[in-house]
Order: C-alpha cells, then structure tokens, then sequence
C-alpha cells in the first residue's frame, strides 16, 4: 500500500476539545483513484491535512511511501510534502504576483532545481494542459479552469507519489468541473498517479474508482465505484 | 542568489509607497550617522590642527615662577630660561632621549619695512632645527642655517603673507629673497619665505638667536627651549624624564629640584595622547547618538516587515505547502530586510557624504576671529572610507536585526492555518 492509515485519532482543542478523527484506518494502492466524501465537519479535511503532512495527529500511524509520517520537524515536513505529495485546492492557492509559468516551477526552485531547467519543465506541463499561451499570465487574467489547470501542473511538476486534492471543483461552474475532473482522471488512467479528492459533492466523487465515506470522524462505507453510476444526480455531470 | 533577487525586488516593487517610507527611515537614521561623524571630524581635525604643526616627539619649556623656597630665595622668583638651560638639554645627561634643540627668543612687535611699504612683525630667534620641530614648510629660499648662527648674521625668514604684503599685494615674493628688509633701525637680508601658517597665533619672522640676542641687548637670555626626542613611549617613561630634565633645571636655576611652577614643561607628545583619548570619547558618543537615531529606522524597518509577513501569510502558507522549509522562508524575509536597509541606508550614506562635502566647501571653509586669532570651526569634515565600510556592516546587522522578529514568524506559520485564511 503506498498510504497506510492505523487507527488515527486527532483532536482539536480550542477552549473545549474536539474529536474529529476517531480512529482512521485505511489503506490506498499505487494508482488508485480514490474521493473522500463527507459532510462538512466530518473531519474529512482534517483527513486530508494529515494526509497531505500539513498537520499532525496524536495517536496511531500513518505510513506513506513506507515511511512512518509522524512528528516530523518541519523541515522534515516540508522535504516530504515537495518530494511526495502534490497538492490542488478548492481556491487554487496559486501565488498573485507570479506568473503561470513561476508558479508552476516554484516547488522545483524549493528542490534546488536550476532556472533553465526549471522553466523547461513547467513549460511542458503548461504545454500538456493547454496553457502554452497563458504562461505569462498572472493568476487574475486566468479562469477559474485555467488556474486549477496551473495549479495541477504545479502538484505534479514534482513528480509526487500522491496528488491530493481539496474540493478541486468547489470554486468551479459544472462545465469547468467537469473538464477539470476529466484533467484528474486522464492522468490517473495515463501517468498512473495515484489521486485522491475530498469532497461533498456526489458528482465529483461519482468520477473517482472509489468513494470513501467519512462521518463523524470514522470511515463508513467505501464504494468501489468503477462503472461510475453512484452518483444519484445520474452519471457524467456534475450538479451545482 | 539570483531567484531570491528576483523575489525581493517583487516584494518590493508590489509596495512601493510603504518601502520607500520605511526606508525614509532608515535613510535618514545613516544620514544623521554620517553627518555627525563628519561634522564630529570636522571638529576634531580643527582642534587638533594645532598639534598637527608640531612635530609630535617634542617638547616646549618655559620658565616659571618658583613656588618652593630654597637655597635661601623665597617663593614667587620669576626664572628665565638662559643659554645655559640649553646647554644641558643638550648635554650627556639627555642625550639618551634629546635629538634635537631650538631655543626661541620672542621679540616685537616690529615694524617691518621693505621700500615703502611696511607691516608689523613679531620676530622669533631660533636655531635651524625649529623648522622640523615646528614643520615650517619653506616657499622659498631656505631656513635660518648654522651660519647664521655663528656668525651672527642678520638673516631673516619672512611668512607670506607678509611678503605678499611687502610687495604691494603682489605674488611675486620669491623676488624678495636676497633684497633686504628693515626692523626700525635693523636691516636684514631676506634668506627664505615660509608658507604662512593660518591656525598659529601671531605670524612671525624667523631670524638666527645669536643674532636676537646681540640686538636686542638679551644676552644669554632664551624664551623657551624647543626639543625633539626619542624612546619615551609610555607616559610613565615620559614623566620620569620630566621629572629629572626639571630637576636639572632647577638646580641651575637654584630652585627647588621638585618645584613644578618654575620649570613648566610642555609634552607633545602626551598631551597628544590625551588628546587621542578625548577625540576617543567624542568620537564614541557620536557613534552612540547615530545609531541611536538609526534604532528610529530600523524600528520601522521591523514594523514594516512584521505587516509583510502578516500580509503575506496566504503566500508562505502556500510556499510551505509545496515545500518551502521554514529557513527559506525566513531567508525570504531577512533577504528583503537587509536588501531596504542596505538600499536605503547607501542612500542615506551618500546622501550624508555630499552634506559633509558641502560643509566642507561652507562652513569648512570659514574661520573666526576670536582674541586676534584665526580659528576655523571645521576642518575637513567629512568621513573616511573605513568609516563607510563600518557603515556597510552595521546596514547588514541592522537589517537582520530588524528582520529577524519578522523572519522568524513567517517561518513559524502553519501552512493549514495559512491556507484557510481567506
């Protein structure tokens, strides 16, 4: 399994403790395409967080890569997140004031990559999704598409294991959703990366080969979803 | 080093207004830096300017009034110092520190006439070594020469000024050398023309002391003996040899050997050495009162970096989240903070170099009258090149320190808590 979850607890405490992951366990393969579904406070962001080395947990064992992820300094933290994991969120998180192209090689500039190199590279992506001709754009004079497409060029500059994404489509309209999730699922099918979404959208959770529901901080039923008929809104759309 | 330029200048370039006002600061901090170092040179270059026309190995006595009754006078004896004082400074009992001797015999004022145009003149008798001792640099012709002094010969060597003024405002004074000149019923020959020392009290005329003395009915009579010396380095050494070259003196004078108001002793080089001391001090409060007012700058410097780092949380959140370690992070924001502090700071040092330049051309130039003497305020004041590179390095310090509060925040954010601010 590259990702191994034993019984992760975690607890948040702001004046008054609360539980929100009571005891996770789960294990995902290499090349699995796998969504998270849960309402909100459901602790699947949470999830997400520990999954993505943003955050730490207090009890159990979470094995990524066979490497036991657990109180890392954050130097360790952020050697892990930029060699393993890439990340796509719901608000794109691409930085303003640099261009497409910047944005994209920016997590090799944090691997000591050189300039050339790295421009070649994020110029390829950018060319594999279409973006050739924005690459000079700043993240405003883009579409929410757009954005979402720079920013899963800039998770997967890296070549990471695991490609988390956050409500990739929450700020998208239906159309934009579904081309984005479309994005995901060519690359798990092509390149083989191992993907894994968290939302609360039936929809989107509907492209995904498995669906994993999250209630109440432990996991419910997990949905092998292959035919991608679960969703109730019908198959190939997504609702907004 | 070229990404984390590029980066800079961005940061920069996205807050225009507010880096120039912090770096106002810092600018202005360095500038007061700068100009009151200068200023503080300027000072202390003019109050030494005296001691810089001594050679700095010499000493200068004078007699006194005797202050200790002995071998039967009482106190309150005026002593002269007489060319038997000369003789034993010139002696095998000194001649271990003594290099060389000029007695001065002061006389005048003189009215100084060259055909019929005349000025009013003090005339100093002395030997020919005075002018290294009292760096008396020569324009033209030569220095008062040991013939001159044996042979008793009416020598003398004018100041400029007072040859310009001779030669009815003319430059031409090198023509004066070989004409003779007259002191009311005297005539000399002019040997020499000097450069006119602006900072000295009087301007005087240079003639041989044998010749003085014959003229002026003193014989064997000397103002104050003038001598350089060697190998009294510490002032322990310097006052066991004032001590005893006193006590010789007295002796010859009958006084008591430890009475220190007959014999006064002026040592150059110790008074420079106190002097050095002094300058010392003035010049560490200056130092203290600039970077005082540069704290001003770099508060706000700190200030300005701890809004950026607020600001700009999203951003190192996201950083964070595709790999940034906390040192970069903080390298990002330290870089920032020492490249406006340095920016600016080299602003504000070349700023505070043209100010000195332009005292130096105003008030550098000035002199005031004060009790018939020539005084300048400033003499050069201006800053030296290792001053401005102690500068570069306390901007450096200055920056990091200013940036290290903010860095060091910056670095602490959580990427999770970064990401979901909104």
């Amino acid at each position: 399994m590259l990702i191994d979850l034993h019984n992760i607890h975690k607890t948040y405490d702001n004046g008054q403790p609360l539980h929100v992951l009571k005891g996770i366990d789960l294990g995902i393969g290499e090349g699995e395409f796998v969504s998270i579904m849960g309402a909100s406070g459901s602790g699947k962001s949470t999830l997400l967080n520990i999954l993505g080395i943003l955050d730490n947990y207090d009890e159990g064992e979470y094995w990524l890569d066979s490497k036991l992820i657990k109180n890392l300094s954050e130097k360790e933290a952020a050697h892990y997140r930029n060699q393993l994991i890439g990340f796509v969120f719901q608000s794109f998180n691409l930085i303003n004031f640099k261009t497409a192209v910047e944005n994209v090689e920016l997590p090799l500039y944090y691997q000591g990559v050189s300039r050339k190199k790295r421009n070649e590279l994020a110029m390829s992506y950018l060319e594999h999704f279409g973006l050739a001709d924005w690459a000079t754009h700043y993240p405003n004079e883009l579409s929410g598409g757009q954005k979402q497409r720079v920013a899963i060029a800039r998770a997967l500059i890296t070549r990471p294991r695991i490609l988390l994404a956050d409500e990739p489509t929450g700020a998208l309209d239906s159309k934009t959703s579904v081309e984005v999730m479309d994005l995901l699922t060519e690359l798990n099918r092509t390149e083989k990366v191992t993907i894994i979404v968290v939302t609360h959208e039936s929809g989107v959770a509907n492209c995904t080969d498995k669906i994993i529901h999250i209630k109440d901080g432990i996991i419910g039923e997990t949905t092998l979803n292959e035919q991608h008929q679960s969703s109730i809104f019908g198959t190939n759309t997504i609702m907004k | 080093m070229n990404d984390l330029l590029t980066e800079i200048w961005e940061s920069i370039r996205r807050n225009k207004l507010r880096t120039a006002l912090t770096g106002f600061a810092v600018a202005w901090g360095i500038f007061m830096l700068i100009v009151l170092l200068g200023a503080g040179n300027g000072l202390m270059n003019a109050f030494m300017n005296q001691g810089e026309h001594f050679a700095t190995n010499t000493m200068a006595v004078f007699g006194g009034v005797t202050s200790k009754p002995a071998n039967g006078y009482q106190t309150g004896r005026r002593i002269n110092l007489n060319d038997q004082d000369v003789a034993i400074t010139q002696s095998a009992l000194f001649s271990g520190n003594v290099d060389k001797i000029s007695p001065e015999l002061f006389k005048g004022p003189y009215t100084l006439a060259f055909k019929s145009r005349h000025t009013s003149v003090y005339l100093n008798g002395c030997y020919p070594s005075l002018m290294e001792m009292n760096k008396i640099e020569m324009l033209e012709g030569r220095f008062i020469n040991q013939n001159d002094i044996k042979q008793h010969r009416k020598s003398i060597v004018l100041a400029a000024s007072h040859a310009i003024e001779l030669m009815n405002g003319g430059e031409d004074y090198a023509s004066l050398v070989g004409k003779t000149v007259t002191t009311d019923n005297i005539t000399w020959v002019v040997v020499g023309v000097y450069k006119t020392d602006r900072t000295a009290q009087r301007v005087e005329a240079f003639a041989p002391i044998t010749t003085m003395q014959m003229i002026t009915n003193d014989i064997n009579y000397v103002d104050r003996i003038n001598f350089s010396f060697h190998g009294l380095t510490t002032k322990e050494e310097n006052e066991q040899f004032e001590k005893t070259y006193r006590a010789a003196l007295n002796r010859a004078h009958k006084a008591a050997p430890d009475d220190e108001s007959s014999i006064w002793i002026w040592n150059r080089f110790t008074q420079n050495m106190q002097m050095g001391k002094g300058t010392h001090y003035i010049r560490t409060a200056l130092w203290v009162l600039g970077i005082l007012t540069l704290v001003g700058g770099i508060v706000g410097v700190s200030n300005i970096m701890l809004i950026t780092v607020k600001e700009r949380t999203r951003e190192f959140g996201i950083r964070k989240a595709i790999g940034a370690s906390p040192r970069e992070i903080m390298k990002l924001i330290l870089a920032e903070s020492v490249s406006i502090t340095a920016l600016f700071g080299y602003i504000g040092m070349f700023l505070g170099m043209v100010a000195c330049e332009v005292m130096k051309m105003t008030v550098g130039q000035s002199s005031v009258e004060f009790f018939g003497e020539t005084i300048r305020l400033f003499v050069n004041p201006t800053v030296s090149l290792s001053i401005s590179f102690g500068v570069t390095i306390l901007l450096v310090v200055a920056g990091a320190i200013a940036g290290i509060s903010p860095a060091m925040k910056a670095a602490r954010i959580r990427p999770i808590e970064a990401l979901n601010e909104t």
